[in-house]
């Protein structure tokens, strides 16, 4: 069994007096995707988002409890957060591709990060990316197009392929399907299984059905507690809690 | 109760309340064009007036002057007339007194007093005029130019009368290309047009900077405590103070403390942009607002610095809405006369400003100044010099319109 990715303790969250996240104690694994669920306002969105520090950003937002990232407290004081979202990337629940072409929207991040050399690596990166998330074949004659002119799949994916140019270690997806048809969806749990393995993946849904399709692991939260966590195989088929039973047979949430 | 009413009289209540609602919306839509109408009807009322009044002031009347410079027999070295002291050469000789004694003889204070340097100025692109007699289109003085328009004095009216064959009117070269003057017939708007080309380039070059990077300052980096709303609290009254106030400042700190020169358009820039600065940092941070919260997240989640996230992403999408706001404030500057009148732009200037600190006007305040004069050649003029004005705005705010429509298309 190799050691986990991501480890945290006894983590919570507070917003001013609000707290937020209660406590909660999980591994996230190299070669499996973690699904949080739960019902809306559970805290799983905000657990996720500590993961990378995007709660930063929100005023009044503090973290209590440890996250290790390889064994590294990604709060420690001097860690800089930047480098630390370079190695955990996001995608978020609108696509939201940089008003700039599909060309830059990839090869943006490994441009900042130094991933880049010369405009042949860019080129070899941007390529690469594109490959991986499908969407080479579909905009490889119009790279200099805005991002912005594409489907909203194709667009969720060009943020995927911005996530990935990165070489990060864990990717974090909050509700990455939540604005897509059903056809889009399908393109992206049909990719989320062919990045598995090579990066860390958690995901938030509201979607048990998508939950259950793309994860290994499954953790339900609600009221900001960690309520169950195993494997999804064992949360669906066998949950040990009541309130998992009641959440994924639809009584409530 | 309800079941009382007949679906008849439902239907006829429900035809009265439409159509109710439709003659409350039209009456509305009415008054929403009506505004539009209204104000376009002042604006119209306003441009006519100004080009009825000002476009004669663009042009000048001119006597032509038959001039015997043979006769005269000026002592002038024709060797001299190519080269630089060919100025000095025809002044020296007495050229204005041969040009008045010429006019003299059509009839007394015929010509402008800037007359002359027209037939030098001739000499000069053609000395063969010194050897024979010519007639010669000049300048009218401002009596006969008064008369000539149809606006002067009963003496002047029958000199115009007498003359009319002689008369003409052409376009005022003399306008545009010269500074003020005593005289209406010879004063000119472009010292006051550099004064105010040179203080907009000072305001801009101070303004814009230290606005967008203080708005940057406010929306990207500040944290939120009491010292940073009294900072807000503060650029907003500063925006709103009066003008006038900006010029007392202006000479209390520039002139009084830092002892630059009066009049200088370098004084009036750093005033003016004390007074536009506000202004900008409050529509550039309106800008940085409006740009989308998600392109900050995608940033920021792919790992860029605070500092990245500006100037890769804010900025660029900040900027069209910030030139805007500058824009705007540059335009308020430039119409702007109180302030400049206490840091002493109010000056008769005789000669365009070589640099930022020569003394200098600029066109507001030029026209404040030829408002205040009682010749009607100048009330000509004032017009003329508004015209000017308003050209230079809409100059300006085409450029930047241009600007920021190339901008937004190449994101």
């Amino acid at each position: 069994m190799t050691l986990p990715r991501i480890t945290a303790r006894d983590v919570s969250v507070f917003y001013g007096a609000t707290r937020a996240i209660d406590r909660v104690s999980i591994d996230v694994d190299q070669d499996s995707v973690l699904a949080l669920i739960g019902p809306s306002g559970c805290g799983k969105s905000t657990f996720l988002r500590t993961l990378n520090r995007m709660n930063d950003t929100v005023a009044g937002a503090r973290v209590e409890g440890t996250i290790r990232l390889d064994g590294e407290d990604i709060y420690a004081p001097g860690t800089d957060v930047a480098q630390l979202r370079a190695r955990v990337g996001m995608v978020f629940q609108q696509p939201n591709p940089f008003p700039k072409s599909i060309y830059e929207n990839v090869a943006y991040g490994a441009r900042i990060h130094g991933l880049a050399e010369s405009r042949a690596d860019t080129d070899a990166i941007v390529e690469r990316a594109l490959r991986r998330t499908g969407l080479w074949e579909e905009v490889r004659d119009r790279l200099r197009d805005r991002g912005t002119t594409l489907s909203g799949g194709q667009q969720q994916r060009l943020c995927i392929a911005r996530a990935i140019a990165v070489e990060p270690e864990v990717i974090l997806m909050d509700e990455p399907c939540s604005a897509l048809d059903p056809i889009a969806t399908a393109r992206i749990e049909e990719l989320i299984g062919e990045l598995r393995g090579r990066y860390a993946i958690v995901i938030v849904t509201h979607n048990m059905q998508q939950a259950a399709r793309v994860s290994q692991r499954t953790a339900l939260f609600d009221a900001g507690r960690l309520i169950e966590h195993g494997d999804t195989s064992d949360i669906f088929t066998n949950p040990r809690e009541p309130r998992t039973r009641d959440y994924i047979t639809g009584r409530y949430g | 109760m309800a079941e009382s009413v007949t679906p008849d009289r439902r239907e006829r209540a429900l035809a009265r309340r439409l159509r109710r609602r439709a003659a409350a919306e039209r009456r509305f839509r009415w008054l929403t064009t009506l505004a539009v109408v209204g104000a376009l009807g002042f604006l119209l009322v306003l441009v006519t007036s100004i080009v009825a009044q000002g476009w004669r002031g663009f042009t000048e009347t001119r006597v032509a002057v038959p001039t015997d410079l043979a006769a005269a027999h000026l002592p002038v070295d024709p060797a001299r007339l190519g080269g630089r002291g060919a100025d000095l050469a025809l002044a020296g000789a007495g050229l204005e007194g041969v040009v008045d004694r010429a006019a003299d003889r059509l009839a007394p204070d015929l010509l402008s007093p800037g007359a002359w340097l027209r037939v030098r100025d001739a000499i000069k692109r053609d000395p063969s005029l010194l050897g024979r007699s010519a007639v010669l289109d000049l300048p009218a003085g401002d009596a006969l130019d008064r008369a000539w328009k149809g606006d002067g004095t009963p003496a002047a009216e029958a000199v115009s009368r007498r003359l009319a064959p002689r008369l003409s009117t052409g376009l005022a070269t003399g306008f545009l290309t010269g500074a003020d003057a005593t005289d209406a017939t010879r004063a000119g708007i472009w010292a006051a047009l550099k004064g105010s080309l040179l203080t907009m380039a000072v305001t801009l070059a101070l303004a814009f900077p230290v606005g967008t990077l203080a708005a940057l300052y406010l929306e990207e980096f500040a944290p939120r405590n009491r010292w940073t709303d009294l900072l807000e609290v503060s650029i907003n009254n500063l925006a709103a103070v009066p003008s006038i106030i900006f010029g007392l400042l202006g000479l209390a700190i520039f002139i009084g403390a830092f002892g630059l020169p009066r009049s200088a358009p370098l004084v009036g820039g750093l005033t003016l942009a004390l007074m536009t600065m506000p202004v900008i940092v409050i529509a550039a941070r309106a800008a940085i607002r409006s740009v989308p919260g998600s392109v900050r997240e995608a940033a920021l989640g792919i790992g860029a610095s605070p500092v990245r996230l500006v100037v890769h992403h804010v900025l660029p999408l900040a900027l069209p809405g910030m030139l805007t706001g500058t824009v705007l404030g540059v335009a308020r500057a430039l119409g702007e006369t109180a302030p400049l009148l206490l840091i002493g732009m109010r000056a008769f200037v005789a000669a365009p400003p070589r640099g930022f600190t020569d003394p200098a006007t600029v066109l507001p305040v030029q026209i404040f100044l030829w408002s205040d004069q009682v010749s009607g050649g100048f009330v000509e003029r004032t017009a003329a010099a508004i015209i000017v004005l308003l050209a230079l705005l809409l100059a300006i705010t085409g450029v930047a319109v241009t600007l920021r429509n190339r901008w937004e298309a190449r994101r």
